[in-house]
């Protein structure tokens, strides 16, 4: 029986500002399973950062308004929590890794103050001994123990986002959240890091959440995938059914837009149209607009989610369940 | 670190040089004559002229520059016109007072700015923070003269409780103090504000957060220490605007300092104290400058890490592979 | 199509007035100024007497239904006074931060945009004219030009040269290296549409800010100078210049000093407040 680690309910967040009301998450179902790294697909402003920042709540309330759902953590009610009990979660059983390392680092802190920080706020250690174990986790992201008094100034981008890494991973959490951990990195440095990312994970036994738009490092990192669209998830599987058989008109749209090596093929083809404006979201389907398969019933309300085989959900009328 | 502020330091003489300069140039094209103010109106035009080929007022421009330069550098400040007392010994008798005044005002300043602008930027979206703005402008918006006058109307007239003039007793320095450090603490609290928000939206603050820190320590250890560098600035040019401003203070407390005593010589067109004054204050202020500016460097480890001979070389090498 | 021509044509002025009415203090700060406005041009309309009309007969006389707010020393009706001065104060703020933000902006142009040696010597000539503490350097100008309004207004004007040309080289010089500038030269748009369509705008709003406010400190000088008479003089009631005439009978006719006083407040305030106001309006980034 696999654990079951995460689980999010029927989540609906809104962001109020003064002119308009946001809808950013419309109903979110996740589960996340002990071991398991499952990748977040989708675009910029589909509600990726916004689930991992629900998870941690470190959501900035106002604007943002937790409206309804459930978030349940090792049978803990997130929602329901004290502000210091989250603390003792934060950081220590749940981490994060926010996108550009540039700026997720203190400018005036020395960077081994920093992971020592994340230590002693969660262990009962002397400072001392907080420090040498800072000192542990940079030489396991490959930074030679003797940087440890030095600036993230002094840093290229991929060492910093590697001192990230070193500081989420400092108190052993059992869910990392990685949000586009690589997107500001160059090739070569983002291979380097995940790769970094796929063995530590495997030596402390960490699940991932993997927040990317790049199906690259889905098919490269990832047991599950889950795709997002204008806050909700309109497809769920193992990465093998979802890269072997897409069902989703938006999943496949993505894999039908990436250029391939040896074809022949002059043109790209790009999913027609924009995601729709989160202050004014249509009721039917969400991808109505831009999908080929689309009818008038599509438009009317939104689709249930089907299992179309065991383990592989779609959100989308258009298809039937399958043996 | 040294070599920056010995490189800073140097800096300072070109800057005063031009300050020279610039002061004899007003002085020479000041319409208005000098000698036969001195002089009276009994006095003859001839002996009036052979006062002016005294005193030097007809020689060219860079004549009257390096009789200027070549006392200067001699130690020789020249003679008060209006009191016929060495305007050093004057100047150096009076410098205190300044001092004290602008110290204690920007000190004050400081104590109440800071936390002021960390208050209004914790409670951004409440009424506090509204209030905390609206009472900062109004007190940069008011005349610090005007200002005064009432406090000393209020307090010292019918109230009776501090002096009305003098700085005799201690009791004499809290009002100028006072009134001065109102309108910086003001611009203090304003700039503290702005820092603390910009700073606060910055990733490293989620950072902090996502590590499971408490939102205090969040707040002092991690926001805090980035935007209070910048004040570093900011109270160097508030301390120039303190030295301009002590002139009216002085002139309305009745303190014996540099500002009334400057005050004075303009209006008398006392030619020797105009040019020295100029000179000690835009010192002054010159060397606050230069102390802020190393102190920024010190303080923020991005330019200290320019400046800082490094002990030994850094690791070239970077690890190519990551380490099992 | 129709919709995106005129999508474009709802200029930065539009945008930032909408922003701005949201704002009440700002938009009640703008009435307020143009009502000083009004009242300055309309001063001898307005004011119930003249400025220099002396009455020997009613000194220092409590407010009446003749004066309204009393009289000073000489019998002149101060509410009079007040309103006359109004066109004082606002010479001083305005028409001197007009003669910094000219010159100053040409040159910080100068310096921004050709960069080099001519950059350096303005620098470095600007770092010399600031290490003379900003006010004292006004009241040597006003003191060595000779006392009077125009020449104050000249003195802070020529005194606060450096605040705008600083700000319109820095502008200068970020917009310089921005993308979009980048792009512009690609496909090899001339100098001054360049200079046109994208600095100018850019360096515009925080230029926008900086004189708002300015005006407001500059009056307060222009007050101060007036104060310790180097400023307007006797008998044109500059606000400043009634609060230091006041001075000496403080003791006896305490209302005397506080009326200019309050005066001189509303007027800086109103302008602060709008330049606050401005500031959100233009970047509203800021404020949330």
């Amino acid at each position: 029986m696999t654990d079951i680690l995460l689980e999010i309910s029927d989540l609906v967040i809104e962001y109020h500002t003064d002119d308009a009301v946001i809808h950013a998450l419309n109903g979110i179902n996740l589960t996340i399973k002990q071991g398991e790294t499952i990748g977040l697909v989708g675009e910029t402003g589909a509600g990726k950062t916004t689930i991992a920042r629900s998870i941690m709540r470190i959501l900035q309330t106002p604007p943002a308004k937790f409206c309804s759902g459930k978030i349940v953590f090792q049978d803990q009610d997130i929602m329901a929590l004290s502000e210091k009990e989250m603390r003792k979660i934060r950081g220590n059983k749940i981490a994060m890794i926010f996108q550009d390392p540039m700026t997720a680092l203190n400018p005036v802190h020395r960077i081994g103050d920093q992971i020592t920080e994340a230590v002693g706020l969660h262990n009962h250690v002397s400072r001392a001994e907080a420090q040498i174990r800072a000192g542990k986790m940079l030489e396991m992201v490959g930074i030679p123990a003797s940087r440890f008094k030095e600036y993230p100034h002094q840093f290229s981008g991929g060492m910093k986002q590697r001192v990230v890494i070193a500081m989420a991973l400092a108190c052993n959490p059992i869910l990392l959240l990685a949000d586009e951990p690589t997107t500001a990195l160059d090739v070569t440095i983002q291979a380097q890091v995940l790769e970094m990312m796929r063995e530590l994970k495997e030596r402390l036994g960490t699940s991932v959440v993997m927040i990317t738009h790049d199906l690259g490092i889905v098919a490269q990192t990832c047991n599950s995938v889950a795709v997002i669209y204008a806050g909700e998830i309109v497809e769920y599987g193992t990465a093998e059914h979802i890269f072997d058989y897409p069902s989703h008109p938006y999943t496949i749209g993505l894999f039908n837009s990436l250029p391939k090596l040896g074809s022949r093929e002059r043109r790209l083809k790009p999913i027609k149209g924009l995601m729709p404006d989160p202050t004014n979201l249509p009721t039917g389907c969400k991808f109505y607009d831009r999908c080929p398969d689309a009818t008038k019933a599509c438009s009317l309300c939104s689709p249930d989610i089907i299992e179309i085989s065991p383990g592989h959900s779609v959100k989308c009328i258009m298809r039937e369940v399958s043996s | 670190m040294l070599r920056f502020i010995i490189k800073r330091l140097l800096l300072v003489i070109p800057t005063l040089l031009g300050i020279t300069i610039v002061v004899q140039l007003f002085i020479v094209i000041t319409p208005g004559d000098p000698a036969r103010l001195l002089a009276g109106n009994q006095v003859s035009e001839e002996e009036v002229e052979e006062l002016r080929e005294e005193m030097g007022l007809n020689d060219p421009f860079l004549v009257r520059y390096g009789n200027y330069m070549k006392n200067l550098l001699s130690g020789n400040f020249g003679t008060s016109y209006r009191t016929k007392s060495s305007v050093l010994t004057e100047m150096l008798n009076r410098f205190p007072y300044t001092l004290l005044l602008v110290c204690i005002s920007m000190l004050l300043a400081v104590v109440i700015g800071i936390p002021l602008g960390i208050y209004a930027a914790t409670h951004q979206y409440s009424w506090k923070d509204n209030a905390a703005i609206f009472g900062s402008l109004f007190c940069v918006s008011m005349p610090s003269f005007w200002f005064a006058l009432m406090l000393i109307q209020a307090l010292c007239v019918k109230l009776k409780i501090l002096p009305v003039a003098g700085v005799d007793n201690w009791k004499g320095w809290i009002l100028p103090c006072f009134t001065n450090a109102l309108a910086y603490a003001a611009s203090i609290a304003r700039q503290m504000r702005s820092n603390l928000l910009e700073v606060i939206r910055q990733d490293f603050i989620s950072t902090a957060r996502a590590k499971g820190q408490t939102e205090n320590k969040v707040l002092y250890k991690h926001a805090l220490q980035n935007a209070v560098i910048p004040i570093i600035m900011t109270i160097g040019s508030i301390f120039g605007f303190a030295l301009g401003g002590s002139l009216i203070t002085e002139v309305i407390f009745g303190i014996p300092g540099l500002g009334s005593y400057t005050i004075t010589a303009l209006m008398a067109r006392d030619y020797p104290v105009i040019q020295t004054s100029v000179l000690f204050l835009s010192t002054v202020f010159c060397i606050m400058l230069l102390l802020t500016d190393v102190a920024f460097a010190i303080v923020d480890p991005r330019i200290r890490a320019q400046y800082v001979r490094r002990a030994k070389k850094p690791e070239k090498k970077e690890p190519e592979r990551s380490v099992a | 199509m129709n919709e995106t021509v005129s999508w474009r044509k709802k200029s930065r002025f539009a945008e930032t007035w909408r922003q701005l009415k949201k704002n009440k203090v700002a938009v009640i700060c703008l009435f307020v100024i143009i009502a000083v406005v009004l009242i300055a041009i309309f001063a001898p309309v307005i004011a119930p007497y003249s400025y220099e009309k002396q009455d020997y007969s009613s000194v220092y006389a409590p407010p009446s239904a003749e004066h309204l707010l009393g009289t000073d020393g000489l019998g002149r009706d101060i509410l009079s006074r007040l309103i006359y001065g109004a066109g004082q104060s606002l010479q001083l703020g305005v028409i001197s931060t007009a003669i910094a933000s000219v010159i100053g902006i040409i040159i910080g142009s100068i310096a921004g945009y050709y960069g080099g040696w001519k950059d350096n010597l303005i620098m470095r000539f600007f770092d010399i004219y600031q290490s003379i503490p900003m006010f004292l350097l006004c009241v040597t100008l006003a003191a060595v030009m000779g006392p009077s309004l125009n020449n104050a207004t000249l003195a802070i004007g020529i005194g606060m040269i450096p605040g705008p040309a600083r700000m319109m080289r820095a502008s200068i010089l970020s917009i310089r290296e921005m993308d979009y500038v980048e792009s512009a030269k690609a496909i090899n748009a001339h100098s001054s549409h360049i200079i046109r369509k994208y600095i100018v705008p850019n360096a515009i709003a925080p230029l926008i800010v900086y004189v708002t406010m300015s005006i407001g400190m500059n009056v307060l000088a222009g007050g101060a100078l007036s104060f310790i008479g180097l400023g307007a003089q006797p008998p044109v009631p500059e606000w400043g210049a009634m609060v230091s005439d006041a001075r000496n009978i403080m003791r006896d006719h305490g209302t005397l000093a506080l009326y200019p006083g309050i005066c001189i407040m509303i007027v800086v305030l109103a302008f602060n407040l709008l330049g606050d106001g401005l500031r959100d309006a233009l970047d509203p980034r800021l404020k949330n």
